[in-house]
């Protein structure tokens, strides 16, 4: 442990801000994750909502999401997919579940870049609805109205117990109310919470 | 003023009700039966003309009449089917007269008091009845009387018709069996002499009730017209559509809206008082021009509160066009649910009601089917583990469980090309073009196909599970095929 500890805080930040400012994710907003474990963050945010989650999702995207993979994130019974046509329909969905705030949170796959248009609109009605919003986006394609933008990817950890989730790298890439950072977290089944790996400086 | 309209009762029997309804369908030459098995023994229910000549009976066990007529067709009998071609014969009645009831299996009765001018008289009447029924292929032996008893004694017994006033005189010569008695009463009756209805009619009634009872005499005053019997007529099916006529066409949404919440909270009290729901509502509004256009609402769930259903129409109106004005608008539940009136509990149910309209209004624009959830399912086989089911058809289940970790993607099994084919895992792998290196495997987890199922995606045989630690940090979840050696990529853990 001691051992990641030193070799990631030799990076170039002086001083990483407190994760749990910016982690629970801002609610009435939309925010948005990219990166190989982008799935995985959603899953993270959608297990400390209460009520139920929709997951929007274009029809003809390869694989699927596996509710049992989900067990240890959240009862996969409160989950509901949309499956949409294509992006237009999509933000069209997005919007209207977000504007209707009985999910408190809404995930969108995303495809395609997103202007600026789109990104706000779905700002307001995750204001008017008061639910978070969180796109999956792929890498730079994301919309300047986003509040947060995070990139998460996975990390060997040769030091992991074997019953250990996967170790991530949680970076925020983009806040407009705050700071910018990156953490080292890991989930931790049996409780069901993100337990922060890295310990700031020392 | 109407107390001199007499009653007249007309009572169709059809003898051959289940032979004639399979024949209309599958016409036969030669002698034709079904048959029905009852206790143990397969006798004749029905049969035709042809078969009747030939001196078969219904009753009579089926393998005797085999011996007796060797090319006798036969068919097993279907009672529902008998019963809903009897229904529809009773709807097709209707047009006679409203008050149609069911006779028996075989029968109908109707009340025509008043009605048999319509058609030129009662004998055009019956003539008419006739020639439709055996132009359809129907034998119905028909007969009109004073009072319902009347009616059926002269359709089972003689077919006629007795004038206004004039029934006693017409039953006078028939058995007592028309009276609708048991067996043993017509029994009864014959020993002691009285085999016609007049000599019943004639005889002291103090003993003969306390021999056979009072229904006996009942039955005799019923058919004599003395004592009234009533018809029931069958329900007909409620209709669920309501509509508006405006004086003047609308146009603007606001006053679309206005109509449309009228016409639901008609709908929606009809709908509570049958205890049902909606499930599809079709709006239809006419134009001035004579064009007309339909909203239509697929729901969630069974519903029929107006307040709820209204906000959930504001999409499909949106779409309209009112061209020069909307004069009628009509509203009708196409489809409907059974929804008992439930108890009012502490518990809120509010957030699920909440749910299930924003499920309608995005099924509204995406297809109710496509809103869709995951129901677990029993199977080791990792695509058949869960079900996907549209969400407004299924409620969550949480029986959810699973011995070993899962991925949380899992997509087609993509063969590794180029890694060699050992039971082990690969040291190093490439996959959608990224190289990998294997840092830690744990497995195997051996999985059989389920061999009462065909999947063409297991005809490579069991498989062993692996799940793999790469050095650039993925865990995939790999498989190898022992039975034709070779790796595959099936899933990507969270």
């Amino acid at each position: 442990m001691n051992w990641i500890c030193r070799k990631y805080t030799l990076n170039f930040f002086p001083m990483t801000p407190d994760f749990t400012q910016s982690f629970p994710l801002r609610a009435e907003r939309v925010h948005e994750v990219c990166g190989p474990c982008a799935a995985s963050f959603a899953a993270v945010c959608a297990s400390s909502t209460r009520g139920s989650v929709i997951w929007i999702r274009e029809y003809w995207r390869p694989g699927t999401l596996n509710p049992l993979g989900l067990l240890p994130f959240f009862d996969p019974g409160k989950l509901l997919i949309a499956k949409v046509k294509d992006q237009t329909e999509g933000l069209a969905v997005a919007e209207e579940a977000l504007r209707d705030g009985t999910t408190p949170l809404v995930i969108l796959e995303i495809s395609q870049p997103m202007g600026l248009i789109q990104g706000r609109r779905l700002q307001l009605s995750a204001r008017a609805g008061k639910s978070t919003g969180l796109c999956l986006i792929p890498d730079g394609m994301g919309s300047n109205a986003a509040e947060s933008r995070w990139h998460a990817a996975p990390i060997f950890d040769p030091f992991s117990a074997p019953g250990d989730s996967t170790l991530q790298r949680y970076e925020l890439i983009k806040n407009k109310s705050g700071t910018l950072g990156f953490w080292h977290v890991r989930w931790d089944t049996a409780s069901r919470r993100l337990h922060l790996v890295s310990a700031t400086g020392e | 003023m109407f107390d001199g309209i007499q009653r007249r009762v007309v009572s169709i029997w059809f003898p051959r009700l289940a032979s004639d309804r399979v024949l209309r369908m599958r016409p036969v030459e030669g002698p034709f039966a079904l048959t029905h098995s009852l206790s143990n023994t397969n006798r004749i229910y029905c049969l035709n003309g042809a078969a009747e000549r030939l001196g078969l009976s219904a009753g009579m066990p089926f393998s005797d009449a085999r011996a007796f007529c060797p090319d006798l067709q036969s068919r097993p009998a279907d009672l529902l089917a008998d019963k809903r071609f009897q229904h529809a014969l009773r709807r097709w009645a209707v047009r006679y007269c409203p008050w149609v009831g069911l006779e028996d299996d075989d029968g109908l009765v109707l009340d025509i008091t008043g009605t048999a001018h319509l058609f030129g008289g009662e004998a055009e009447l019956l003539m008419d009845m006739r020639q439709r029924l055996s132009r359809a292929g129907i034998t119905a032996c028909i007969g009109l009387g004073d009072s319902r008893g009347a009616a059926w004694a002269l359709a089972h017994h003689g077919e006629g018709s007795a004038p206004v006033g004039a029934t006693s005189d017409v039953l006078q010569d028939l058995t007592v069996a028309a009276l609708r008695l048991e067996e043993k009463t017509v029994t009864g009756l014959g020993r002691l002499g009285l085999r016609t209805i007049g000599e019943l009619a004639n005889a002291a009634r103090a003993p003969l009730t306390r021999r056979f009872g009072p229904s006996l005499l009942m039955r005799l005053d019923q058919a004599l017209g003395q004592q009234p019997e009533q018809i029931t007529p069958l329900k007909d099916p409620p209709h669920y559509g309501v509509r508006i006529t405006l004086p003047d066409p609308i146009g603007i949404k606001s006053d679309v809206m206005e109509g449309t919440s009228r016409l639901l909270t008609q709908l929606c009290a009809k709908l509570k008082s049958h205890e049902t729901g909606a499930r599809i509502l079709a709006l239809t509004l006419r134009r001035v021009d004579q064009d007309s256009q339909q909203v239509e609402l697929r729901l969630a769930r069974p519903m029929r509160d107006a307040s709820r259903i209204l906000p959930l129409f504001e999409r499909g109106i949106d779409d309209v066009d009112a061209g020069y004005g909307i004069d009628q608008m009509r509203l009708e539940a196409v489809q409907v649910e059974p929804m008992p009136v439930q108890q009012l509990s502490h518990v809120s149910t509010g957030h699920k009601d909440q749910l299930d309209d924003l499920i309608t209004r995005i099924g509204t624009r995406i297809g109710l089917e496509n809103v869709q959830r995951f129901l677990p399912a029993d199977s080791h086989i990792p695509e058949h583990s869960y079900q996907i089911a549209a969400a407004a058809f299924s409620s969550p289940e949480s029986a959810w469980s699973t011995i070993r970790p899962r991925p949380l993607h899992i997509f087609p099994p993509a063969p590794l090309l180029g890694t060699h084919a050992a039971p082990t895992p690969p040291k190093r792998f490439r996959w959608r073009r990224m190289s990998f290196a294997t840092a830690r495997a744990s497995g195997p987890e051996r999985i059989a196909p389920e061999w009462w199922l065909e999947a063409d995606e297991w005809r490579t045989g069991v498989r062993d599970y692996w799940c793999v630690e790469t050095r650039q940090g993925r865990r995939l979840w790999l498989f190898f095929t022992p039975q034709s050696p070779s790796w595959y990529v099936q899933g990507e853990f969270a």
